[in-house]
């Protein structure tokens, strides 16, 4: 394999499964070096805001939904939803990250209107839902995906985040998220968003109930739909953590993780950005990942509650992260959703 | 190309072709090769040639070890700037154990079959050489089957100071009654510089070195340790390693090096920011380069992270210590690690990182015990 060469399926699991590790890891640097400006490593301030935990999909590897009825369930007010943002904005926040359980009850209409409040009081990006809660928008409301897009983009929508793509193979999808959106139907949706104008981005969960070969597919899936949109800015993989979910396994050790994360940065050749995730790998863990193929720390994560409900509740400043990145050898940067600088001259 | 992509022409391109070449002929690297490789901003170029060597003397072997560490006292007359854990007598989080709470500690842990107790302490103002002795035979009556490595170098000479007498007799009197082993620790940093700063009364980097040399010279092993992270600069790490190095041709008496990143919690150090995993990375693996006559370098999960030790694996370390039923210096200044792996859970990583676990003793000796 040369290095600008396409990889095709049993070259990548080849390399995948024998790679030796640093070289592995150092082809990957070398293709990251390549693509984006090797100096920098991008972050994002933000705040990720669940407007709701109540949720029908009962995922196996979820530790935060809860059940309508339950106790600990709730839904976001916009007055509580309007304190976050202010706060994130004081804190230099340029976008939320906002998506919820799947709520029985709420119409198209309740997510509208949280847009059109959001947007109406405050300049801040929103970056919100993921594939399956549009899906399962379209099937309380009877409308098409294509609709639903359209409708919450016209309300505020600026971007969709890549969540609920796990592993994007539906043998895979029925035993850990049965009553989720199949593999076809994010795609779809992520197809759709593109052809309507929006950016996505993508992610992994891996080290569930998957062989490693499903998440080469995944991978594949994803370069496909990149190959025909170009949509998508970022692909962020990360292990699955166990605690207080209805999975038990042993936890993916980081060098699974770094080898994962460099196999990706080959393959998906027509990504720009790779993000490593030190919300679950840990702050040590994924400034490594700097040299094994990602170029982007992620977020500044001013709120998380889904990791940190499976137990794991990393949290950084944005001095942290600062210091960690230049710490990898490379220059911090402060980024937009769609991957431009915030501050054009630093 | 993927295999011969780390090859000596990568190497070149680096300007570390010489380094790459002496690697290649097991030669020794100076000083300067030392520099270089930390000034290397290719952190898996340095780490794939400490890989070399690693796999060279160890295959895809990774040793652990069934242990349990007992802080006898953490009353400490030294103050180490660095040190979350010494407390004066008085302090209200002040504590000494009796021998009938150590025993108990080693009576509730004989279910859990361990092969080696791990003991240390804050340097006690009054707690006389009888008493350690005492513990040790005491431990040795419970537990036969268990080695003892006790008492770092830094005690010993406090133990001569209290005692009046001589290090040697020191300890001589210890390993009759049972110490079979000196730990690494204590050592820090050597440079006077740093010493002075941070820790003034502890015992010198020379005085150190020379308790290490009299336990070697009465055919007593022991672990170094490298405390880095803090005020250091890379010559200085590099100075230590050497200064290790040479004493090690004297004497072959190190069994395994344990580089420790400073945990700055609860700690008297301004202006140190906990360390990073890239420059963790790189001093396992510059340190693994370096020592090219210490046979072991450790991964110690506790202060590095599970998670983080399993990558240093393939950075130069081979073993990955330890059970460690209830550490405390590392978690009391901020470790965020856990307090003790089973033996299962120490396997498995080991295993799921690529390597077969070894279960062993202090000496490194392989040990079956099921």
């Amino acid at each position: 394999m040369e290095l600008g060469e396409r990889l095709d399926f049993e070259a990548a699991w080849h390399l995948y499964e024998t790679g030796e590790f640093h070289s592995l890891g150092r082809l990957a640097h070398q293709v990251r070096i390549n693509k984006r400006p090797a100096d920098y490593v991008s972050y994002v301030v933000d705040r990720n805001i669940n407007y709701s935990n109540i949720c029908v999909c009962g995922c196996r590897f979820c530790a935060f939904y809860r059940t309508p009825g339950h106790a600990e369930g709730y839904v976001l007010t916009h007055e509580q939803l309007g304190r976050k943002i202010e706060e994130t904005l004081s804190l230099g926040g340029t976008q939320i990250l906002m998506q919820g359980g799947h709520h029985p009850d709420l119409p198209l209409s309740f997510y509208e209107e949280m847009l059109r409040f959001i947007k109406n009081g405050y300049p801040i990006h929103i970056h919100a839902f993921s594939p399956p809660e549009i899906v399962h928008f379209s099937k309380l409301e009877k409308l098409s995906c294509a609709e639903v897009i359209a409708r919450l983009r016209a309300a505020g929508l600026d971007s969709i985040p890549g969540g609920g793509a796990e592993i994007l193979v539906d043998s895979v999808r029925c035993r850990v998220s049965p009553n989720k959106c199949s593999a076809g139907e994010w795609l779809a949706v992520m197809e759709e968003a593109h052809n309507q104008g929006m950016r996505t981005t993508a992610t992994m969960m891996f080290g569930h109930l998957e062989q490693p070969r499903d998440r080469l597919e995944h991978l594949f899936a994803l370069r496909d739909l990149q190959d025909r949109t170009g949509g998508f800015t970022a692909f962020i993989p990360w292990a699955f953590q166990s605690k207080n979910t209805a999975i038990d396994r042993f936890p993916e050790t980081a060098v699974s993780y770094l080898r994962l994360l460099a196999i990706s940065r080959l393959v998906l050749d027509n990504f720009d950005n790779i993000q490593a995730s030190w919300v679950t790998m840990g702050p040590k863990v994924a400034q490594v990942a700097l040299h094994f193929g990602a170029n982007d720390f992620g977020s500044t994560m001013i709120e998380e509650n889904v990791v940190a409900a499976a137990g794991v509740s990393f949290r950084l400043s944005t001095e942290e992260i600062r210091r960690i990145i230049r710490s990898a050898g490379f220059k911090p940067r402060q980024r937009t959703m769609a991957y431009q600088w915030v501050n054009p001259d630093e | 190309m993927l295999r011969t992509m780390l090859n000596h022409s990568w190497y070149r391109k680096l300007g570390l072709e010489d380094i790459w070449e002496k690697v290649e002929a097991k030669e020794r690297l100076t000083l300067q090769d030392g520099e270089r490789l930390f000034a290397c901003p290719d952190l898996l170029a340095v780490g794939a040639l400490a890989h070399q060597v690693r796999v060279r003397l160890h295959g895809r072997l990774t040793y652990y070890v069934m242990n349990q560490h007992i802080n006898y006292s953490n009353i400490c007359v030294n103050g180490c700037r660095f040190c979350a854990f010494g407390r004066e007598k008085g302090d209200p989080l002040a504590f000494q154990l009796g021998l009938a709470e150590i025993v108990r500690k080693i009576r509730d842990g004989l279910s859990t079959p361990i092969t080696e107790v791990h003991m240390v302490g804050g340097c006690h103002p009054e707690l006389p050489l009888s008493y350690f002795e005492e513990v040790v035979k005491e431990i040795k009556s419970i537990r036969p089957d268990v080695l003892v490595k006790a008492f770092t170098a830094v005690e010993i000479a406090h133990f001569a100071q209290l005692e009046r007498c001589s290090p040697c007799e020191v300890l001589t009197r210890l390993r009759s009654a049972g110490v079979d082993m000196l730990p690494g620790g204590g050592a820090e940093i050597f440079s006077p510089r740093i010493r002075s700063i941070l820790c003034p009364s502890k015992l010198s980097g020379e005085g150190w070195l020379s308790i290490a040399r009299e336990a070697h010279h009465l055919g007593i092993k022991s672990n170094a340790t490298m405390l880095y992270g803090h005020l250091e600069t890379h010559r200085e790490r590099l100075d230590h390693l050497i200064a290790l190095r040479e004493l090690q041709d004297e004497t072959d008496g190190f069994v395994c090096f344990i580089p420790l990143p400073f945990q700055p919690a609860n700690t008297k150090v301004e202006g140190a920011e906990p360390t990073t995993g890239v420059e963790d990375l790189k001093t396992i693996a510059i340190s693994r380069l370096m020592l090219d006559n210490i046979p072991h370098l450790k991964a110690y999960w506790v202060m590095l992270t599970v998670k983080l030790a399993q990558v240093a694996l393939n950075f130069g370390a081979d073993d990955f210590d330890g059970t460690i039923i209830e550490e405390k210096i590392g978690h009391m200044a901020g470790a965020e690690s856990e307090q003790a792996l089973t033996r299962s859970e120490l396997e498995r990583t080991i295993r799921e990182a690529g390597f077969d676990p070894v279960e062993r003793n202090c000496f490194f000796q392989k040990v079956s015990n099921y």
